[in-house]
């Protein structure tokens, strides 16, 4: 029992140092505090793969009376919570391959510009524009601007070292 | 910047389905698991791009600091050795201030006529006085590349200058409702940046007037040819086009980031004069430009003794360098005026920021609020084994000139200056700390004004001080530039703040983007902004990332390099065993207190630590696998190299300091004084032999004079990994 209960305590303190190391990275006046709006891309970054309503949720739970900011006393608790429950689990290649082979309805294998933002900007949790734009220079094959999606979910899929 | 989230809800609208032929539902669970995955990528990247930016942010403070560290070294030496000392000789020359020609006989030194245009000539001929054709012509010609003429050059600075003695201290503009004014930012030399303004914008005229912010020079490769277009839109619209000194305008500052280097090998016979005209032209420049008495434009910023009237009535002139105030006596501490505030519970300054004693601001009180050990100048760790020690040889001079009190007691108090000699130091001190502050200040989210130790020079100045200065003033906006920003420009300060950096892709391509400002009388800023170079705009957002973080590793496994030795010593604490092996986060704390860089370790770790066995590291293993090679002269003596190494910028700015002429050659013993004067500012040891032997390695003309430019070509560091 002790063994168990040390080895679990080393697996905390390792979440512990992932997410001071995230968060640090946007500390930037080094006093444990970082702006509001950056905390999504720390959740994201520490392997976490959220709604955008989760993360609604997440922040109003951490921020400081609206202030905006959030500190690490509040961040690192919930944080370490949602890692060691892993809340937000990431999406598996085969399921995402679904996806896009759903939204390929002539199954042609790749998706044109104009397909992907019709979905991207109008269903689920949509992009802005700005997003979208961001996506296609991103995504799209630079000659026949087509989505690839089968290489681009093994290139772009989640940092094993996280 | 990260995901855009919160900005609007999930969609359900059923009746605008009609052409999607897959089942609703199911298409719409698709899309929210694409756009998760999709999201969390991009904010990987932004995690890496931050990394990224930190690392060349860092870097490039430290070196500003290291700069004020030379530069209050050699004033101490100035202040506190008897006249008789050599190495104050090399170096007085730059403390020089009292001009003893008028400036009728500079004229005269500084004619063009007598320099000829050869018929060999390809490049623009200018005509005075200057028109905007012949403005244009030249912008055109340095678009193709040509250089101008040393006869043109001086002919052209020659007219600015006479322009810029008359112009005022603070430049005043109104708008009107037919032209919006354009406010541009740091430049730094990338004539690229500039010509893609005037290419969006238009260039200068009376229906277009201009303002630019500062820092012009240093860095980029064409510094001069800014210089130049500034210059000529300036004398043909002196009442449209506004300059604002920068803190890299100063001769001291040139020395150290390149543009000294960029006339010197531009102008091979007429540089020297070109410099020292340029020298003349940076102390005539304004300090400060205000548009409609409600917007107030400067290079830096402010603090909190910042005072307008003050500043309208300074004789700008005589401060040709900001590092250096212009009696060489004693920095007074300005205590009272000056709120030094900690604020411990928001951490302030304290974190992996490195901090120096500033070029303004002194006192020993401050030594006791700061608790993590930090390296300023008095603190520097003693070589072991001193023959020559620089202590004791202080402590020696100042026993015989009457001084008997420690570096810091001593900055404190004069006991020769007489009452009236005092009174107008006193001022002179007042007035140069406000130069310094605007040119030098940055701005924090912390209320309160404290010293910038980070640069060395200027304040960190919070909202409090923005909100009682602009109130004082009656001011609505303060617009700076000085700090790069990933989008070109940023606000802060509830807004009241707005700093603009003009200078794209600054550290590295895809870096950041470059940004100007559009005000028209409603003194509502709309920003244009742009990246140039075409490669940058090609390159997806991966790969600009990608490059720009590879570029970034480079410069920082170039300072791992160079402080091999203090590394491996700093891994051996936290291995007393001598396993060889030390655990990640160990390697992490040796490195960020060696280095002091304030950088994220563990999130970097796994783009400098390779090979990990179990959560530990090699470490001798890693700093071989650095892969920056070493120069291939045999130089036995690894402590000089290494010392080399990490002083690369100190010891290439006081070559070019003991290098009164110019030419780019120093002799044997300029060499041997230039590394007693390194060593005593480090509080090394250095013998005569080892000097010798070093620079007969070097002596590559074997003619007794050293070319400063091969030599530090010679010890520039190749990372191997750069093609893989």
């Amino acid at each position: 029992m002790a063994e168990n209960k040390q080895s679990a305590e080393v697996i905390v303190s390792d979440v512990h140092k992932k997410i001071r190391a995230a968060f640090e990275a946007f500390d930037f006046e080094s006093n444990n505090t970082v702006d509001a709006r950056e905390i999504g891309t720390i959740v994201y970054s520490l392997g976490c793969f959220p709604f955008q309503k989760d993360l609604h949720d997440f922040i109003s739970q951490v921020e400081e009376n609206h202030s905006g900011y959030v500190h690490l006393d509040k961040f690192l608790p919930a944080m370490t919570k949602v890692l060691m429950e892993h809340k937000f689990p990431p999406i598996p290649e085969d399921l995402l391959l679904q996806a896009f082979e759903v939204l390929d309805k002539e199954k042609k294998g790749y998706l044109q510009p104009e397909e992907l933002t019709k979905y991207m900007t109008q269903e689920g949790e949509p992009f802005t524009q700005e997003e979208m734009d961001e996506m296609l220079t991103a995504l799209a094959d630079h000659e026949k601007n087509h989505i690839y999606y089968k290489d681009l979910i093994s290139q772009l899929t989640i940092d094993p070292d996280m | 910047m990260g995901c855009g989230f919160g900005k609007s809800e999930p969609q359900l609208k059923k009746c605008d389905r009609v052409s999607i032929s897959v089942p609703a539902a199911t298409a719409i669970r698709a899309a929210l698991l694409i756009q998760r995955w999709y999201r969390q990528y991009v904010a990987r990247l932004e995690m890496r791009r931050r990394c990224t930016w930190n690392i060349f942010q860092s870097i490039e403070y430290a070196g500003e600091q290291d700069q004020i560290k030379l530069y209050n070294f050699f004033g101490f030496l100035m202040d506190h050795f008897t006249p008789a000392s050599s190495e104050r000789n090399l170096i007085s020359h730059i403390f020089r201030e009292n001009e003893i020609c008028r400036d009728t006989e500079w004229e005269r030194y500084f004619c063009y006529k007598s320099v000829e245009v050869p018929d060999s000539y390809t490049g623009p001929h200018l005509t005075f006085p200057m028109t905007f054709c012949g403005v244009s012509k030249l912008v055109e010609a340095f678009k193709h590349k040509q250089q101008l003429h040393a006869r043109y050059v001086l002919q052209l600075l020659g007219e600015t200058w006479r322009l810029l003695r008359i112009l005022a201290n603070i430049n005043h503009v109104s708008t009107c409702p037919t032209k919006e004014i354009t406010i541009c930012g740091d430049l730094h030399g990338h004539l690229e940046d500039l010509l893609l303004i005037f290419y969006k914008n238009g260039l200068p005229s009376s229906e277009k007037p201009y303002v630019f912010n500062g820092d012009f020079v240093d860095r980029g490769k064409n510094s001069l040819e800014i210089l130049l277009i500034l210059f000529g839109f300036l004398l043909v619209y002196p009442n449209d086009v506004h300059l604002n000194r920068g803190n890299h305008e100063d001769h001291i500052v040139n020395l150290r980031y390149g543009f000294t280097k960029e006339v010197l090998g531009k102008y091979r016979m007429h540089g020297k004069k070109i410099l020292k005209l340029l020298q003349k032209i940076f102390s005539w420049l304004p300090l400060a430009t205000m548009i409609d008495h409600k917007v107030l434009i400067v290079h830096g910023g402010i603090s909190d003794t910042t005072d307008l009237d003050t500043i309208a009535k300074v004789d700008r002139h005589k401060y040709v360098s900001a590092l250096r105030p212009p009696k060489p006596t004693h920095h007074a501490v300005n205590g009272s005026k000056t709120v030094n505030n900690n604020n411990t519970e928001d951490g302030g300054l304290v974190g992996g920021r490195r901090r120096v004693y500033s070029l303004t601001h002194h006192g020993s009180a401050r030594a006791q609020r700061h608790d993590p050990p930090r390296r300023s100048l008095h603190n520097l760790p003693m070589s072991s084994q001193l023959n020559w020690s620089v202590e004791e040889e202080l402590k020696r001079r100042r026993r015989l000139v009457g001084f008997d009190q420690s570096y810091g007691e001593v900055q404190k108090s004069d006991p020769d200056s007489d009452p009236e000699s005092g009174e107008t130091a006193e001022t002179n001190e007042d007035e140069w700390k406000q130069i310094v502050d605007m040119l030098w200040s940055d701005p924090m989210p912390q209320n309160g004004c404290v010293p910038n130790e980070v640069r060395g020079g200027g304040c960190y100045w919070g909202p409090d001080v923005t909100e009682e200065v602009l109130g004082r003033h009656n001011l609505q906006l303060l617009i700076r530039s000085h700090e790069c920003k990933q989008d070109g420009y940023e606000f802060c300060h509830n807004r009241r703040v707005l700093t603009i950096f003009s200078a794209s892709n600054y550290y590295e391509v895809g870096s950041n983007r470059g940004a100007y400002i559009r005000m028209g009388p409603d003194l509502v800023p709309h920003f244009i902004q742009y990246q140039a170079s075409r490669t940058s705009r090609e390159l997806t957002l991966r790969q600009s990332v990608g490059w720009t973080e590879r570029s970034a590793l480079r410069a920082l496994r170039e300072q791992l390099f160079v402080h091999k030795s203090d590394l491996i010593s700093a891994f051996q604490e936290f291995d007393p065993n001598n396993t060889g092996l030390i655990s990640l986060r160990d390697w992490a704390s040796a490195t960020e207190n060696v280095l002091k860089l304030g950088l994220p370790w563990r999130v970097l770790r796994s783009q400098l630590v390779n090979n990990t066995q179990y959560g530990m590291v090699n470490y001798q293993q890693w700093i071989r696998e650095l892969s920056i090679t070493e120069p291939k002269l045999e130089i036995s003596d690894t402590s000089i190299l290494e010392t080399m190494y990490k002083n690369h910028s100190n010891l290439e700015t006081i070559f070019r300091i003991i290098d009164t002429d110019h030419s780019g050659l120093i002799s044997f013993e300029e060499f041997r004084q230039t590394w007693k004067l390194l060593c005593s500012h480090l509080k090394m040891e250095i013998s005569d032999e080892a000097i010798t032997n070093l620079a007969q390695s070097i002596d590559f003309n074997k003619d007794g004079s050293i070319d400063i430019n091969e030599f530090m070509e010679a010890f520039r560091l190749v990372d191997l990994s750069a093609h893989t």
